[in-house]
């Protein structure tokens, strides 16, 4: 089924490219109209569940301002305590039962894997907003558009992605989402947290694996945070983190016109000095993902 | 290599050309152990036109269901399975790998909801040489 009226979002690959730039055309319409004050109610009277059972900032008060711009009310929770889950609840009931309150389900949940199930037991449209080290499809989404946004196009850009990119799944996604484009791509990591071998086999563009923090050609330096709460050895926690740091000086070296995103929060992976410079992009990154959202939840529910 | 001949079941199965050392494996997907009281006969590392060597198995009074088809073809995806009644072959069907693995297999990954949940592991073909299945909920190959 194309994706439209009545589709989930659960998976980065259960998008085409040509649904991918739909998603963009809308997000920009939603943009203009945000930003002119003019959006037009188009969910007035449709009630949209935020069911977060991991903690999120960005992508859960983004996907309630989204509903919220559109006229929908939003119910839901943010962290299982004071759910039924803590009395052991399975997630299949849970979202059988809210199934039935609401018009579309928002999603976080820690295991691989969940939001797809919670797509099976509903009926309304699931939009995934991350499962486990999974997928995080909107992320990805405002990722490539923020991409699109900068440079006018993605095609052709030489891409780093630095960081964890073990346990993160915004990297995840994105690199195999940049299968639909002709990149060029940097892998930068420690060799404990390098991209999986289940993802870096489908990554289709060209790749550089390194070590070293070399971005002297790149058009986009992605930044990801050492995922802390995935590490189940906290030892080896310690020895990595912080081993990449992005800093004023270190982007002296950097493109003329390179940008640097972060999917947030970060640590210390960005010096607060950074923030000031002309290649910071990560907060309007994140302010991307209102316009990608009001897109994501307008296709799934109005079509 | 001398012939090696078994007496002919009466009714059961044969699951012929399993690739050479896989028997056990296969007994193991047939739920057949120290308590199965029907005739079994193994033949190992026998010659085969197609293969090379080959293992063999029957069982006598045992018709095979689809999960355990489909569970054979993860052990022995060339294998023939060969319905015995009377002594005659009456049905003779190569194993084909299904399109789905549905409750079969259990997923790698211990984060994948599919071992916190109850519900069922799906697994589709990823590819055939070797077999590499895909986990619909975790999206992890295996």
């Amino acid at each position: 089924m194309a994706f439209g009226k009545g589709s989930d979002l659960i998976s980065i690959s259960d998008l085409e490219k040509k649904e991918i730039e739909a998603v963009f055309a809308r997000a920009k319409k939603f943009e203009d109209a945000v930003k002119a004050g003019k959006v037009k109610r188009t969910l007035e009277g449709r009630v949209v569940a935020s069911l977060f059972f991991e903690a999120s900032t960005r992508t859960r008060l983004s996907s309630a301002s989204a509903a919220n711009h559109l006229g929908a009310r939003v119910i839901g929770f943010s962290g299982i305590e004071g759910t039924s889950v803590q009395k052991g609840e399975t997630l299949s009931d849970t979202i059988e039962m809210v199934d039935k309150y609401i018009d579309a389900i928002f999603i976080r949940h820690p295991l691989d894997g969940a939001a797809r199930l919670a797509a099976e037991v509903a009926k309304h449209p699931v939009i995934n907003c991350g499962d486990g080290s999974n997928q995080h499809p909107t992320q990805t989404l405002l990722d490539l558009y923020t991409m699109r946004k900068e440079f006018g196009r993605i095609d052709g850009l030489e891409i780093a992605l630095v960081g964890d990119l073990k346990y993160g799944r915004t990297v995840h996604s994105l690199a195999l989402a940049l299968n639909h484009y002709k990149v060029r791509l940097k892998f930068v990591s420690h060799p404990s947290l390098k991209m999986p071998d289940y993802i870096r086999k489908e990554v289709s563009n060209p790749v550089a694996e390194t070590e070293r923090l070399d971005i002297g050609k790149c058009d986009v330096v992605y930044v990801t945070r050492i995922q802390k709460e995935r590490f189940s050895d906290l030892m080896e926690y310690e020895r990595v983190k912080g081993i990449y740091k992005i800093t004023p000086g270190v982007l002296e070296g950097a493109k003329k016109g390179s940008i640097v995103m972060h999917p947030l929060p970060r640590v210390d992976e960005i010096s607060r000095t950074v923030d000031a410079t002309p290649n910071a992009r990560y907060f309007q990154q994140a302010g991307n993902g209102l316009f990608i959202r009001m897109a994501v939840l307008d296709a799934v529910m109005n079509g | 290599m001398a012939e090696v001949k078994l007496e002919k079941i009466r009714d059961g199965t044969v699951i012929d050309h399993v690739p050479a050392g896989r028997a056990l494996q296969v007994l193991r997907v047939l739920g057949v152990d120290d308590k199965f009281s029907d005739i079994v006969a193994l033949l190992m590392n026998v010659e085969s036109r197609r293969t090379g060597r080959k293992d063999v198995i029957k069982v006598e009074n045992k018709v095979l269901s689809k999960e355990e088809t489909d569970r054979l073809a993860l052990v022995a995806p060339n294998a023939t399975i060969n319905i015995i009644k009377s002594y005659e072959v009456r049905k003779k069907t190569r194993v084909e790998l299904p399109k789905e693995f549905v409750g079969i297999v259990k997923c790698a990954n211990p984060q994948c909801v599919t071992n916190h949940e109850p519900v069922a592991t799906r697994f589709s073909i990823e590819s055939n040489n070797p077999i590499q299945l895909r986990c619909r909920y975790c999206e992890r190959t295996q």
